[in-house]
């Protein structure tokens, strides 16, 4: 395997001064979600299912009708606020990490055979991917949405299939650069088939640009979904989502603003870690990505 | 230069036809629409002259170049729903959505210019960490959440703005905030690394041993070079707004395309959702083919280089 690097990007030694902190709260908060989300059947929370009429729009423990045993309040069934913001959770991180794995492995393909072929492979491709990118995703889920039906799978198709081109057009591009340079013309001479220098010299080579958009992406998802779900596209109740939730207490804001605000609330959170990841990852990965 | 901007426009017009062909595929795979149409005690012989009627008895290759034919020259059918020629209902709402994404871009570039051009300028120190914050935290915010938060507050309890429709001027201020303030991220970054590196350059540097003033160093001299990425990057950012904009049109019952999608989508009135998308395709990428002849314009190695 052999990882160079590009010449702009080795143009001068970054000043121990200037290297950025670890973003530390970022990954603190990304770190305790991924693990409500994945512990969220043995945190001995309530049910998020269970209904109680009569404990209906009981306000956070802070408030004055509060209590302990519903710290974020409850919702239009008396279900419990906390619990479905865990449960809901593992929803929005699923999709986001399934779409944003399934895209980014179609749209890097695409990207290193195109920029590997060049010429008409490489046209069409292009065309291919500029016609998708051109495509606004909360349309085409919700044309699948009604036509086949929301669920978990035809949210993560849906946002797989037009978010693939993001990676499709960044990867081509970091190829076509990688091919210019003598390790390739080498790695040719040395006999190496057209599978071998895409998969060991230029697939590693684009790595640091997926990383950085992968990890730009997965809030882009979350925020996607959490749409559908909000427009009644995405993960159909009564499982909870946090977009359905919103919806859910759309009604009520004037009187129970909880209801809305708290999954709001971790929406805000979550996409806001990621993105700052996102952000600190690039700059000190590969500060030349701009545009993504 | 023409032929470059010929070549591009054909392959605008490649990227609509394969387009055209997902969204002619999508429509057909639900299900007849005669089951729509028709009334339920239908005999198979109504079903039969209708199919005919409709041309919907001929081969789906037919069938596919006459929708196309008729797409071409704006003739979509009828809505379903509406009963009324989809035409009719795209003129009725496209000035609406075309309107509030020109707000909403006024707001964004508004918000953009300062924030990216003062944090390269003060690279480094709270300034540009706060400026950083502000572009992300749009970003971070689902918009339909922030539209129920401001239709709470500053159109309900406060009652200082309208908390939907587009009666006013006043009507804009909501929708076209939340949906300026979620694509300043990009926009901002970019002008930002932009700002960073032409401050940097050798005829920024003559230009202040000339004595030229700062203001006008960063404001005039460094920021017009700067502008060259954040130009290729509006079409993403143009697509961007029309996707956020379905969401934000639904919260604040905005009459524009958007809201004409999710009620085509609703009620599964097929015509009107093909003559959505493809509308919104068509301007999308007449918005991508226009940046890139003004690019090309800008700079003349992308012209040659294709």
């Amino acid at each position: 395997m052999s990882v160079v690097v590009l010449p702009e990007t080795a143009a001068a030694p970054v000043p121990a001064a200037r290297r950025r902190r670890w973003p530390v709260v970022s990954i603190g908060i990304i770190v305790v979600f991924v693990l409500v989300a994945l512990l969220a059947p043995l945190l001995s929370l309530a049910d998020p299912y269970e209904q109680a009429l009569r404990l209906r729009f009981r306000p956070p423990v802070w408030e004055d009708r509060g209590s302990w045993a519903h710290p974020l309040g409850t919702d239009r069934l008396g279900r419990d606020l906390l619990t479905r913001i865990v449960w809901g959770s593992r929803v929005s991180l699923a999709v986001g990490a399934c779409a944003v794995l399934l895209a980014s492995t179609i749209g890097a393909a695409v990207g290193l055979v195109a920029g590997y072929y060049g010429g008409r492979v490489d046209a069409t491709l292009m065309r291919v991917t500029d016609a998708t990118l051109s495509f606004p995703v909360i349309l085409l889920a919700l044309i699948l949405a009604v036509t086949v039906g929301p669920s978990f799978g035809n949210v993560v198709i849906a946002i797989s299939v037009i978010l693939w081109a993001r990676y499709a057009r960044v990867v081509r591009g970091q190829v076509l650069t990688l091919m210019t340079l003598d390790f390739i013309a080498q790695a040719r001479i040395a006999g190496a088939g057209a599978w071998r220098i895409i998969t060991r010299h230029l697939l590693p080579n684009t790595l640091n640009t997926l990383v950085v958009l992968i990890t730009l992406q997965v809030g882009y998802v979350i925020i996607v979904e959490a749409s559908l779900s909000f427009l009644g596209a995405g993960i159909p109740p009564p499982t909870p989502a946090w977009g359905s939730m919103i919806a859910e207490g759309r009604d009520f804001v004037t009187s129970a603003w909880w209801v809305s605000f708290f999954p709001g609330l971790a929406i805000l959170l979550v996409v806001l870690a990621f993105n700052l990841l996102g952000d600190w990852l690039r700059d000190t990965l590969d500060p030349k990505l701009r545009q993504l | 230069m023409l032929r470059f901007v010929v070549f591009r426009l054909l392959q605008s017009l490649v990227a609509l036809a394969i387009l055209s062909v997902v969204v002619f595929i999508l429509a057909r795979a639900t299900g007849d629409p005669l089951h729509m149409i028709l009334p339920m005690n239908a005999s198979e012989e109504d079903y039969a002259n209708a199919r005919q009627y409709l041309g919907l008895d001929r081969p789906y290759v037919e069938q596919y170049l006459s929708f196309v034919g008729r797409a071409v020259i704006g003739d979509f059918g009828n809505s379903i729903r509406a009963r009324r020629p989809v035409i009719e209902l795209l003129q009725a709402r496209l000035p609406y959505s075309l309107k509030l994404a020109a707000f909403a871009m006024v707001v964004s570039l508004a918000l953009a210019f300062p924030l990216g051009v003062m944090a390269a300028v003060h690279k480094g120190t709270g300034v540009d960490r706060a400026a950083q914050i502000v572009a992300i935290l749009g970003q971070s915010l689902p918009t339909f959440w922030v539209s129920i938060v401001l239709v709470e507050f500053v159109a309900g309890r406060l009652q200082w703005l309208p908390a939907g429709g587009a009666d006013s001027l006043a009507s804009y201020v909501l929708p076209g905030f939340t949906l300026g303030w979620f694509v300043v991220a990009g926009m901002m970054r970019l002008l930002r690394s932009g700002m960073l590196e032409v401050l940097d350059s050798e005829y920024v540097k003559l230009a202040r041993l000339k004595g030229v003033a700062e203001h006008r160093v960063v404001w005039v001299h460094a920021l017009k070079n700067a502008l060259i990425p954040v130009v290729t990057f509006a079409g993403i950012y143009f697509a961007i707004l029309v996707t956020t904009a379905i969401v934000v049109e639904t919260v604040f019952a905005w009459p524009g395309l958007g809201r004409l999608a999710y009620d085509g989508i609703t009620s599964r009135d097929f015509p009107v959702i093909q003559a959505v998308v493809l509308t919104t395709a068509a301007i999308v990428a007449a918005v991508n083919l226009g940046v890139d002849c003004l690019y090309a314009l800008i700079d003349p190695r992308i012209r040659y280089g294709r």
